[in-house]
């Protein structure tokens, strides 16, 4: 069982390697081809544990070698497959799989074709250790590899300029947010002596309340850059330069959840600070509800979805903060399936559409592309949490998770959140795929995608379907580890009532997007409508206004003083003083030049220089002969 | 003041010294920067001979006699050098001296 | 107090006559004024009681060396006045006020002169020059010699450097021979 560990986990990084050989090369086909095959076969591979592990088997705890062990900190290169960590590598292999093969056709025409596998790859590797790593040490080196890697990803067409400014925002501050965590990690190690997670949670019941609510709190930071919650959130939106099959892989599916995964994976450490869990909960419900409402009135395609994202990674943290982590990990799962799908398709349409991302420029396309229009329908009616998609499984499980507990201002805005959800998101599917054909104006001729990437994507679009089935198994599977959350709602009405009224809600939501957006007559907005110079829609079309802040009142002033900090004190205090201390060598080169030039008199000022050093010598050597005993008083006296 | 001891000479024999040193220093003209070494040279005579006076040693006018001595054949040896070079480059100008350059 | 007044007035004329010496762009200027200061300095040399010294010191001096020096500088035309090119005067200034002050302080604070011993002290009720006599020929005896024997080598170097036709013996030659070379001389 072991060498599927291996295979699951060094695949990728062989696939990674292997691609990096070409990077330089052009476009080589089979670079694509084989990065693909070493990845399902780490998806094989995560299949066959996660059978075992269903089957009851024991997790599986492998360690490599030992990276530190000074003084009493040890950290060793090791791995466990447990049922968290099984479900995150299926569906981390399952989707780098789909977008790999996806890739091949997507980024047909790129120059960087061979180095985008590579980057891919070197991405579900680092994604991998984080999931499987058995301590801190291990997850942080995963965190900071899928922060580097999507950097590089992000920025993958680093002559754009808004590219390479997205990737260094994402970096930056997912950086910021890893200064909370590192922290936190190293709070864990002073409290507890060791980063492994079954020493660590065995260890902490025992510590103080205060302490365990700072570790909470400063690792809760670190995921808040990871899995972009407010205020560390507008990377996420900007993050859609990088090419659409990165956004699927990475800001759907795997490194926001990392996030996400992190507090599920430190379950034992929040059930002991409920105060803070509830401070996780309301803070993810109120990002679902803050994204929710900017991808309202969006008009760039993938930023939809990319708040969208946003919002059901609130809702995780919801569930998770709420107590309910297998609740948090199965929408996760779902989560990842859906919206990867839609971004996909989002893909498609893109490349039909040249590059236009406003959708308002579209519609009616599924006349063309019928394929991507059902798949992407149906993935909206996952994500809305229609009956029986996958959506419909775990949402409401967390809407169910947030009334029985009682919290019912969360849920009420869950619950709305889920109408806003249902409506953004047919909205899109409307404005692109029905009514009238605006994009002829624009003199674009839309064809669909090609059929090798439709039946890539088509995996997903079957788990969208039924992962819903997997609810039972999966509970069964995971409550030997996470925290069993059963939910007593009162009475069994209540429950009927909830679920239909949810039901009823959404598809009123659908239905009213339908009606406003699939008519004829939409004109693209210029600029001139009412609706467009009221305050609300400006205030949401800027994205509260909140990048605008950063960007002068924090971005600005840094810059400011890292200038004054380059030329005040790296040029005229650091530089000068190298250069003085070469200026002063180089300097007395040139004087002592001078003593070679066979000039007579020069000669002659050097020997009367000379005879003042010895005469300088004789004078101070006298005096210390002299009153050497006075001196080795003083001396004394001083301690020497 | 009055009172004419050592230290009186040996300021003296030092400021002319120092003189000479100036001299040396400055002189561009070999023959005039031979001046200046005689300087020196009487101002260590000066200062030989007052110790000897005030420690009733002669060893330091036995110093002096033969400083005067050596004094007179650096004088001969280097004005027939002089000559020579004189005879070779045209002139005795220090600068123009610098064949040792490096 | 006659002493301190011939001390003062000589001390004053001879750093006089030497700063004209080496500050002057005169060349005459300056070779006389060196031939006055060596004479003062035979005055410090009568006042410290040291007789002989000082005879020599005008003799050979102010005598011969300053001869030499007047023949040198007729030889080599510097009556001319002298263009120099100077260098910095801080920098000689400095460094020789310097080399003053450490050698005044080595002289005043009391290091050295504690230790001076009377190697070979002068006997008293005879003069001056009876003193040296007695010591130069015993006991610096060797000194002497070799002296003598550079002043010779120093002789017959001035010879060689600055004699003309070397090669050639004029009193060995008969007066044919000679009026050859010198009709040879007109005719080149």
């Amino acid at each position: 069982m072991e060498k599927y560990l291996y295979i699951a986990l060094f695949a990728p990084l062989v696939s990674s390697l292997f691609s990096a050989l070409f990077t330089a090369t052009p476009k080589k086909l089979f670079t694509g081809v084989i990065a693909s095959l070493l990845i399902f076969s780490a998806l094989v591979s995560s299949t066959i544990l996660l059978t075992y592990i269903l089957d009851g088997g024991e997790p599986i705890h492998v360690t490599m070698m030992t990276w530190m062990a000074t003084g009493n900190l040890y950290i060793p290169f090791g791995f466990v497959v447990d049922q968290i960590s099984v479900t995150m590598m299926m569906v981390v292999t399952l989707v780098s799989t789909v977008v790999h093969i996806y890739s091949i056709g997507y980024m047909d025409h790129d120059k960087g074709f061979n180095r985008f596998f590579s980057y891919l790859s070197a991405f579900v590797f680092s994604m991998m250790i984080l999931i499987m790593s058995d301590n801190y040490a291990g997850l942080f080196i995963g965190w900071e590899g899928v922060g580097l890697c999507s950097w590089l990803l992000i920025g993958f067409w680093f002559h754009k300029e808004s590219a390479t400014w997205a990737a260094n925002e994402a970096f930056i501050m997912n950086r910021i947010a890893d200064l909370g965590m590192l922290i936190g990690i190293f709070l864990i190690y002073w409290n507890t002596g060791t980063l492994q997670y079954e020493e660590t949670f065995a260890i902490m019941p025992s510590l103080d309340t205060a302490t365990l609510t700072w570790i909470g709190i400063f690792l809760f930071i670190g995921a808040m850059g990871k899995s972009a919650q407010f205020p560390l959130h507008t990377w996420l939106a900007d993050a859609m330069e990088g090419p659409t099959p990165v956004s699927a892989l990475i800001h759907a599916a795997t490194m926001v959840t990392a996030g996400v995964y992190l507090v599920i994976r430190s379950n034992e450490l929040y059930s002991l600070i409920p105060n803070v869990g509830l401070f996780i909960a309301s803070l993810g419900t109120f990002v679902a509800l803050f994204a929710a409402s900017m991808a309202l009135v969006n008009r760039d395609m993938k930023r939809i979805i990319a708040y969208s994202t946003l919002s059901q990674l609130g809702y995780m943290f919801a569930a998770a903060g709420l107590g309910a982590y297998w609740v948090a990990l199965f929408h996760l799962m779902a989560h990842a399936f859906f919206k990867a799908l839609l971004f996909l398709g989002a893909g498609n349409v893109m490349h039909a559409m040249h590059d236009e991302l406003d959708p308002f420029k579209m519609g009616g396309l599924k006349k063309v592309m019928k394929w991507t229009w059902i798949m992407m329908t149906i993935a909206s009616l996952a994500l809305a949490g229609i009956f029986p998609f996958a959506g419909f499984f775990s949402k409401d499980t967390i809407l169910e998770a947030a009334f029985a507990d009682h919290h019912f201002v969360i849920y009420g805005v869950l619950l709305f959140t889920a109408g806003l959800t249902a409506f953004y998101s047919f909205r899109l599917v409307a404005l692109i795929f029905h009514g009238e054909e605006r994009y002829k104006i624009f003199g674009i001729h839309p064809h669909e995608a090609y059929r090798f990437m439709l039946v890539g994507m088509s995996p997903l679009l079957i788990l969208a379907m039924i992962a819903g089935v997997f609810q039972v198994p999966f509970f069964n599977m995971v409550e030997e580890i996470l925290a069993a959350h059963e939910y007593h709602i009162h009475s069994h009405t209540t429950v009927w009532i909830m679920l239909l009224g949810t039901q009823i809600f959404v598809g009123l939501a659908i239905l009213y997007a339908y009606r406003k957006y699939a008519r004829s007559g939409i004109k693209v907005p210029d600029g001139s409508s009412a609706v467009e110079n009221s305050f609300m829609y400006k205030l949401l079309i800027n994205q509260y206004y909140i990048p605008y802040f950063y960007e002068e009142y924090f971005v600005k002033a840094y810059r400011e003083i890292s200038e004054v900090f380059w030329t005040k004190v790296d040029l005229k205090v650091v530089d000068a003083t190298v250069d003085g201390i070469a200026g002063i060598i180089y300097g007395t080169g040139e004087k002592t030049r001078d003593m070679q030039s066979g000039n007579l008199s020069t000669m002659l000022r050097w020997m009367v220089v000379g005879l003042i050093v010895l005469l300088s010598l004789a004078v101070v050597f006298g005096l210390a002969a002299r009153y050497s005993d006075e001196i080795l008083a003083i001396l004394s006296g001083l301690g020497v | 003041m009055m009172e004419i001891g050592l230290n009186h000479y040996l300021v003296l024999s030092t400021i002319l010294f120092a003189i000479g040193l100036v001299g040396v220093m400055r002189r561009k003209n070999l023959l005039l920067l031979f001046f200046a070494t005689e300087i020196l040279l009487n101002a260590v005579n000066v200062a030989f001979a007052a110790i000897s006076h005030y420690y009733g040693d002669l060893t330091g006018q036995m110093f002096a006699f033969f400083v005067i001595a050596i004094a007179a054949s650096e004088v001969a040896v280097g004005l027939g050098l002089l000559i020579v070079w004189y005879k070779r480059h045209g002139s005795i100008d220090l600068d123009a001296l610098a064949t040792m350059k490096g | 107090m006659f002493e301190a007044i011939a001390f003062y007035l000589f001390a004053f004329l001879t750093i006089t006559m030497f700063m004209i010496t080496v500050m002057t762009s005169h060349a005459l200027y300056a070779l006389t004024a060196l031939a006055a200061g060596m004479i003062f300095i035979s005055a410090f040399f009568f006042i410290l009681g040291a007789d002989f010294l000082g005879a020599i010191q005008i003799i050979v001096y102010t005598g011969a060396v300053m001869a030499l020096y007047a023949f040198g500088m007729m030889f080599f035309d510097t009556t001319r006045e002298l263009k120099e090119k100077q260098g910095n005067k801080y920098i000689i200034a400095g460094l020789s006020i310097l080399a003053a002050v450490l050698v005044v302080v080595i002289f005043a604070v009391p290091m050295v002169s504690e230790n001076i011993v009377a190697l070979y002290p002068a006997i008293d009720g005879v003069g001056n020059t009876q003193n040296v006599g007695l010591v130069l020929f015993t006991k610096y005896l060797i000194p002497f010699e070799l002296a003598a024997v550079m002043l010779l080598v120093a002789m017959i170097s001035g010879i060689v450097l600055a004699g003309k036709k070397m090669d050639l013996s004029i009193t060995l030659m008969n007066d044919a021979e000679i009026e050859e070379e010198n009709n040879k001389k007109v005719l080149s």
